[in-house]
């Protein structure tokens, strides 16, 4: 059994036990609280999931599996349940492993932390059924002056207010441990990245308090009429902002596993954690790539704020873009994987489905949901992408292809760790990352080749059978929302995976037992230090991972101007 | 082991590794460049999108297109009983989004610059010139003026591209573009 500690003379005679994986002190309120946000987490994902699944096959045209109403409904679903519930619920669990359990710490107020937990749920439960009683298919944008039940809008609120306090309790845990000296000097990189999440987090929250709160009040009557223009400067500087909490999160995440599975220590503690400053101090301007084609918006302002004043933010993750590989190469090249340019990677634990897929999200989130974004992002060319499916093609190479896949690869590590379980049917956690990584490689390529062609997100019908008035689409445009279909059905099967492996690890694994533990340990020898103190790689020659940012960049400079080719051949206007 | 002494205790006293700065240096110089890129093309660039907007009352909106209809309606498009307008190259175009459709049909001239206004009469709609791939956004309440000049004779679709409703997936335009007199 775990030894546990009792501190008596705390406001909150917190109880411990020692990891026996990593020494560190876990206390048992947070651990609890992790697990359940995990796991609520992980069920919206598969609902959420479900939904997309149905929403790809029904744009499958050969398939076209739901009638509209339920398309609608099921789009609407599939938006809020992944992209806030399973997201949001996860990067709690993230903020209080980052707080408490890295920084040895007891949790600050584990009772507010539930209660926070609670409205969470309660929240996301309520607006679920709102949509599923079919009078809130608005989209999980709800642009106004369409109109929701008032209990979808409820049920947002809830759900943000719950998250922010949640937030709280992460600071006060920050609070804490800095008062009881529970770590040294600096804290660890993971958790800085974490703080950088939850700084965006409160002004994300409060921005969308904002704008949902009149809004609902606009529903149920009390408030006569919302600009749909300012709700949408509003709404986005929750929707976008919480983008970069999700993006904090899932790069603190790649230095998490990098540094569990291979003792990876950042090049320079200095150089990441002024990448994530940048974000902080400047993504919050980030709602007008989603303006840039509206009406009654200035181009200067426009220009300026989509480019978060001379593009400092994707300035911060492309220095991440450089030291996360990097650290990986240190790494194994100080492991004694030194042969040639490429042995390190060459020779990485890529049976271990955690490394795995930390390292997928990373080129994916870069190659495929980074390039497009900025592309999409740049004021002018956003004319010839605006609403077509490019739009979800891009955010599920940033949103899912990235932070998703970030998240299920450490569960991998937070089973064993926190659950004290044994990951169940190791073979088929080998292949899920690989599965669900290829999956959305797909959908997101495709959906952007739909873009380029012209078609419409949230779209039912692209033959428009029952226009008055019809316009065809080339047929490659087909082909492309074919082949959408086919790897949905695939990262569909891959999200299937992981949810079976980690429900069934979670609740029927083998226990890791103290003794189990020790025999077999998960981390190498360092991986915990890597992870829980402070500490950099120093000067290390890096040919790999340089070789690999020259490609990426020559591939960004390559696209980006290729997008100003097609749009300087469209009709022009002014 | 879990707690190391920290190595340094300051993190932003440290020195930088070379190939970090060169980085940062090449990625600062390229946010530059995408930067003033956007700011270039207003100078340079054909396409633009106007900044010249008004709020607007949707029945005034409505008052003008049907003006305009009414002076310069030439046919019918189909069976459709929708109008085809052909108003004169230089002058004021109206195109309303409502649910679910856009009104009326335009017959434009290639090669000839038009003032081309757009609004909503109830929610948003998504104005996706295909297959060109022009895509602006219709708000209610607001008037968005442009100069658009098409290219190449044809038939082109108007595709409404931000979610109007139940009917979103059938609100399909349509433009002409035929050879200038
Ligand atoms: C099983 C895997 C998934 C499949 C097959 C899938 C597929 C799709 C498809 C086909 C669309 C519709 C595009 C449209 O018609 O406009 C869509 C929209 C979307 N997806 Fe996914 N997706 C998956 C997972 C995810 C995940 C994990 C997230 C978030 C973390 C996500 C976030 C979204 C969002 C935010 C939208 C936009 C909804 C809207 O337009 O309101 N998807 N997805
Ligand atoms: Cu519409
Ligand atoms: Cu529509």
């Amino acid at each position: 059994m775990a030894s546990i500690a009792h501190t008596g003379s705390l406001p909150r005679a917190a109880e411990f036990r020692t990891c026996p994986d990593t020494g560190l002190k876990v206390d048992l309120a947070a651990e609890k609280l992790i697990r359940w946000n995990a796991v609520v987490a992980v069920v919206f994902l598969a609902v959420g999931g479900f939904f997309g699944l149905l929403v790809a096959l029904t744009r499958w045209p050969a398939v076209h599996l739901l009638p509209a109403e339920w398309f609608y409904l099921a789009l609407t679903a599939h938006g809020a349940d992944v992209l806030l519930f399973w997201i949001i619920f996860f990067e709690i669990a993230i903020l209080y492993f980052a707080s408490a359990i890295l920084l040895n710490c007891r949790l600050a107020t584990p009772r507010v932390a539930w209660f926070g937990f609670w409205l969470m749920l309660a929240g996301a439960l309520l607006a679920n059924v709102a949509v599923l009683q079919g009078e809130s298919s608005v989209m999980f944008t709800s642009y106004v002056p369409m109109q929701a039940a008032p209990h979808f809008y409820l049920g947002l609120i809830l759900f943000a207010v719950g998250a922010l306090v949640a937030v709280a309790v992460f600071f006060g845990t920050l609070v804490i441990a800095k008062d009881e000296g529970t770590y040294e000097g600096s804290v660890p990189l993971v958790t800085f990245g974490a703080i950088a999440a939850a700084i965006i987090a409160v002004f994300t929250i409060t921005s969308g308090a904002i704008i949902l709160i009149p809004t609902f009040l606009w529903s149920i009557g009390l408030v006569s009429h919302i600009d749909p223009v300012m709700y949408k400067v509003v709404w986005w500087g929750m929707g976008h902002s919480s983008q970069q909490i999700n993006v904090s999160a899932h790069v603190a995440v790649w230095y998490a596993i990098a540094a569990m599975v291979l003792g990876a220590k950042p090049l320079s503690e200095k150089v990441s954690r002024f990448a994530f400053l940048m974000y902080i101090l400047f993504l919050q301007i980030a709602a007008a790539h989603h303006l840039l084609v509206e009406p009654g918006i200035s181009s200067e302002w426009k220009i300026f704020n989509t480019s978060y004043a001379l593009y400092l933010a994707v300035l911060g993750s492309l220095i991440h873009g450089l030291s996360v590989p990097g650290a990986i190469e240190a790494a194994q090249r100080r492991r004694g994987y030194t042969k040639g340019v490429f042995e390190w990677l060459r020779k990485a634990p890529w049976g271990n489905p955690a490394f795995a897929g930390m390292f997928l999200s990373l080129v994916m989130f870069g190659f495929i949901g980074g390039i497009s974004g900025v592309v999409l992002g740049s004021e002018q060319i956003n004319l010839i992408m605006h609403n077509t499916l490019y739009v979800p093609g891009h955010f599920h190479g940033t949103v899912v292809a990235g932070t998703t896949l970030a998240f299920m690869a450490v569960t991998y590590l937070v089973v064993p760790l926190i659950f004290r379980r044994e990951i169940m049917f190791k073979k088929l956690a080998q292949w899920q990352p690989y599965v669900f990584g290829i999956g959305v490689a797909g959908i997101s390529v495709f959906m952007m080749g739909a873009g380029t062609l012209g078609v419409s997100r949230r779209h039912w019908d692209i033959t428009f059978s029952d226009a008055p008035v019809a316009f065809e689409y080339p047929g490659t445009a087909f082909l492309m929302m074919g082949l959408n279909g086919v790897f949905g059905v695939l990262s569909a099967l891959g999200g299937l995976m992981y949810v079976v492996v980690v429900v069934s690890s979670v609740f029927f694994g083998e226990r890791r037992t103290e003794e189990k533990a020790r025999a077999e340990p998960l981390l190498p020898q360092g991986g915990a230090a890597a992870v829980a103190s402070y500490g950099s790689e120093g000067t290390l020659k890096l040919p790999g991972t340089i070789t690999l940012v020259a490609i990426f960049f020559t591939a960004f400079v390559l696209y980006y101007f290729v997008n100003w080719k097609f749009l300087s051949e469209v009709w022009p206007l002014s | 082991m879990a707690i190391h002494p920290p190595e340094k205790r300051i993190w932003w006293n440290e020195p930088l590794e070379k190939s970090e700065i060169i980085w940062i240096t090449i990625a600062f110089i390229w946010g530059l460049v995408m930067f003033f890129t956007m700011v270039f093309w207003h100078f340079t660039g054909e396409q633009n999108l106007s900044n010249e907007a008004y709020r607007i009352h949707p029945e005034t909106f409505a008052e003008r297109t049907e003006a305009m209809v009414d002076q310069y309606t030439v046919r019918e498009e189909g069976d459709t009983g929708l109008p085809v307008v052909r108003p004169p190259p230089g002058s004021d175009v109206y195109m309303l989004a409502r649910l679910w459709e856009w009104w009326p049909i335009l017959e434009l001239e290639e090669g000839k610059d038009y003032r081309l206004h757009l609004s909503s009469m109830d929610w948003q709609h998504g104005f996706s010139l295909q297959p060109e791939n022009i895509n602006i956004q219709v708000h209610p309440g607001y008037e968005l003026v442009l100069t658009l000049t098409p290219e190449g004779i044809g038939e082109y679709g108007v595709v409404c591209n931000e979610y109007c409703g139940i009917g979103h997936h059938q609100m399909v335009g349509r433009i002409h573009v035929v050879a200038a007199k």
